[in-house]
């Protein structure tokens, strides 16, 4: 039944996913890391109107002259972006988001005249909006494998330098570095990406591919090193499943689906990640809250012994639930789990008794002493 | 980026004519505007080598632009810099700086001897990767900093003390004779504050000058020997026990200083204990 992974359009299209998994997953997380996982949103975009450009030039489909164009007027929008910010008042966000609309709007006038303008091989045209993955020829796959291959090698062999940018680029500026050069290299290649992806998956969800990896990996990673290399394997791993999805049955477009299991990365990164996931969250508050309440029992016991003057004191438990206002047995039963407390029975009462072991003396001593030594 | 482009003929045309090479720092007329507003407006200071300095300045009076314009990170509208009498370009091998610790995304994926090892990514150059000894140089500056046993932790899981103290660790890989800090006392605790003035010390002692932008003016006498008082222009400069004075201050911080009882601790003060108000920031 896996007869189709023979299939030529198959294979084209999952091996070009994975590809753009590779490059997007790598520069992503540079982008990310920078706080401007919009500039992919924006390089998508504004490759609409270099699409169209290229299209009016070469008076056909041409993907060579749809690609440059597609990386001038990306390039054009950074360049009005970085202009906007370094000679007026407005923050990176509203220059992205500015670049964005501008480009996009000029993008879908350029789309609808071509499309006025009656020319018979416009068709498929529109098709770089959200992306048509079962276009892909070999050719392109060659294309595609040379740009992420020279991105690749110019990442590795900058790294340091990437890395230090990314990080603190006024330090990086005070040893000298080119810190302008740099991050221009740095946004070129991530247009690189988006012209890359422009066939897969559009301009308009191009974006998720620069961002969810990324966003995925940072989760599970505490070094740039782990996370580059694990936001690669992410966005293949969409890719090549998103490109399989879709082989499935008719009408379930690639590159969506692509976006959609990059996401599910996303969202499972972000649940269960060790140390940062909102599950991990969870279970350390409850920890913390058993922790706190194990605690409150014990010097509570502690303090009724010490108010006996009698440190083999048998306390009723319900005492010491009328104390906390919660039944505490299974407290008291984690307690004398831990030889911190053991049963007692206390004639004639039938009701259950609980005493501190030594062990549960010297526990319920040092919490309060640490406890003084906090409010003082 | 004129400042950062330094073409090999740029540097010898300048180390062949040297400008006040007695002196540490010389700045001359240095005018920084930004949106075409002055933040500092005219500044002449020196700093003589060996010393330990302070500059002082209410929030907004242009001291971190001070700093950075000096290192060539900000581009002045006028005026010059020399470090021992050649600009910074080709002097930047012996100058250390650590940004304020607010400048960096704590969150990076990076752990405490990384982040050192960034202060030798200069001397590496291009390309180069840090190797062995580079790790070894940049252990033995967490061990100065009392973070040896920090150097595979995560940033973002160090205390604010202890990320300065990496920051510190950083500019000291650095091997430098001039080294800059911007409010590194800023948000620490007790503890690092000491460990951090008696590194600065120890540096100044070996013959090496310390700059350092400081917001707590009840520590200047203690830690400092050498005064520069800035709120755009330059109020005072000079030696701490010339300059430390209520007259001085109160040019400097204008309203935003309460000033207080003559304290029988602070006899050595020429004039009154001033205590700024807290600002903004």
């Amino acid at each position: 039944m896996l007869g189709f992974l023979s299939d030529y359009t198959i294979q084209n299209v999952a091996l070009g996913a994975a590809l753009l998994g590779v490059i997007s997953g790598v520069l992503g997380c540079f982008a990310v890391l920078r706080k401007q996982s919009l500039l992919g949103d924006t390089l998508s975009h504004a490759a609409l109107p270099g699409v169209c450009l290229g299209f009016i030039i070469a008076g056909a489909r041409q993907i060579g002259f749809i690609l440059a164009g597609a990386l001038v007027t990306g390039a054009l929008a950074a360049l009005l972006m970085l202009l906007l910010t370094r000679n007026s008042r407005l923050k990176t966000d509203a220059g992205l988001g500015i670049a964005l609309s501008v480009f996009f709007a000029l993008g879908v006038v350029l789309l609808t005249f071509i499309q006025s303008t009656g020319n018979a091989s416009q068709g498929g045209l529109d098709s770089f909006l959200f992306g048509q993955a079962a276009a892909i020829l070999r050719s392109d796959l060659w294309v595609m494998g040379v740009v992420t291959a020279v991105a690749l090698s110019i990442v590795s062999l900058l790294w340091k330098e990437f890395k230090l940018v990314s990080f603190d680029p006024v330090f990086a500026a005070s040893l000298g570095y080119p810190v302008l050069v740099l991050e221009v290299a740095l946004t070129v290649m991530i247009a690189l990406a988006v012209v890359v992806g422009l066939q897969m998956v559009g301009v308009v969800l191009m974006a998720a591919m620069v961002i969810a990896p990324a966003a995925a990996a940072r989760q599970w990673s505490g070094r740039l090193e782990t996370m580059v290399i694990l936001s690669a394997l992410i966005g293949m791993a969409s890719g090549i499943s998103g490109a399989l999805v879709s082989a499935l049955g008719p009408g379930l477009a690639t590159g969506p689906l692509i976006v959609l299991a990059a996401s599910a990365a996303v969202a499972v990164s972000l649940l269960f990640a060790p140390g940062r996931g909102l599950l991990w969250e969870i279970i350390r508050r409850a920890r913390n809250r058993r922790n706190l309440r194990g605690k409150r029992v014990l010097t509570t016991l502690y303090r009724l012994a010490a108010h006996h003057h009698d440190s083999g004191y048998p306390s009723e438990q319900g005492m010491v639930d009328a104390y906390h206002g919660v039944g505490t047995t299974p407290v008291l039963k984690r307690l004398q789990a831990r030889g911190l407390v053991e049963p007692v029975t206390h004639i004639p009462e039938t009701t259950p008794h609980w005493t501190l072991t030594q062990a549960g003396i010297e526990e319920a001593e040092s919490i309060l002493t640490n406890l003084g030594k906090q409010e003082s | 980026m004129s400042a950062r482009s330094d073409t090999e003929t740029g540097i010898t045309d300048m180390t062949t004519t040297l400008h006040e090479p007695d002196l540490a720092i010389h700045v001359e007329d240095l005018t920084v505007s930004y949106h075409s507003k002055p933040v500092l407006w005219d500044i002449d200071f020196d700093v003589p080598p060996g010393v330990m300095a302070a500059i002082v300045g209410p929030n907004g009076a242009g001291k971190s632009t001070l700093i950075k314009s000096i290192l060539g990170l900000v581009k002045p509208t006028a005026g010059h810099v020399t470090i021992h009498g050649r600009p910074y370009q080709a002097q930047r091998r012996r100058i250390g700086y650590v940004p304020q610790r607010s400048s960096v995304d704590w969150d990076f994926p990076t752990n405490a001897l990384d982040v050192v090892m960034m202060g030798l990514y200069g001397q590496l150059g291009w390309l180069r990767r840090p190797g062995r000894s580079e790790r070894a140089e940049a252990m033995h500056a967490l061990e100065l900093v009392g973070m040896q046993d920090y150097a595979s932790r995560q940033i973002s899981q160090l205390s604010g003390g202890q990320q300065q103290r990496v920051f510190l660790a950083r500019a000291l890989v650095q091997q430098a004779d001039i080294y800059f800090l911007d409010e590194p006392m800023a948000g620490v605790d007790a503890t690092t504050e000491r460990a951090i003035v008696d590194i600065l010390r120890k540096l100044r002692d070996q013959g090496k000058t310390v700059i350092v932008v400081h917001h707590d003016l009840q520590t200047v006498r203690s830690y400092f020997d050498w005064l520069v008082i800035l709120n755009v222009r330059v109020i005072a400069q000079g030696p701490v026990r010339d300059v430390y004075n209520a007259t001085n201050l109160r040019k400097a911080y204008g309203g935003q200083i309460a000033l207080l009882e003559r304290d029988a601790v602070l006899d050595d003060a020429p004039d009154a204990e001033v205590v700024p108000l807290r600002g903004p920031n």
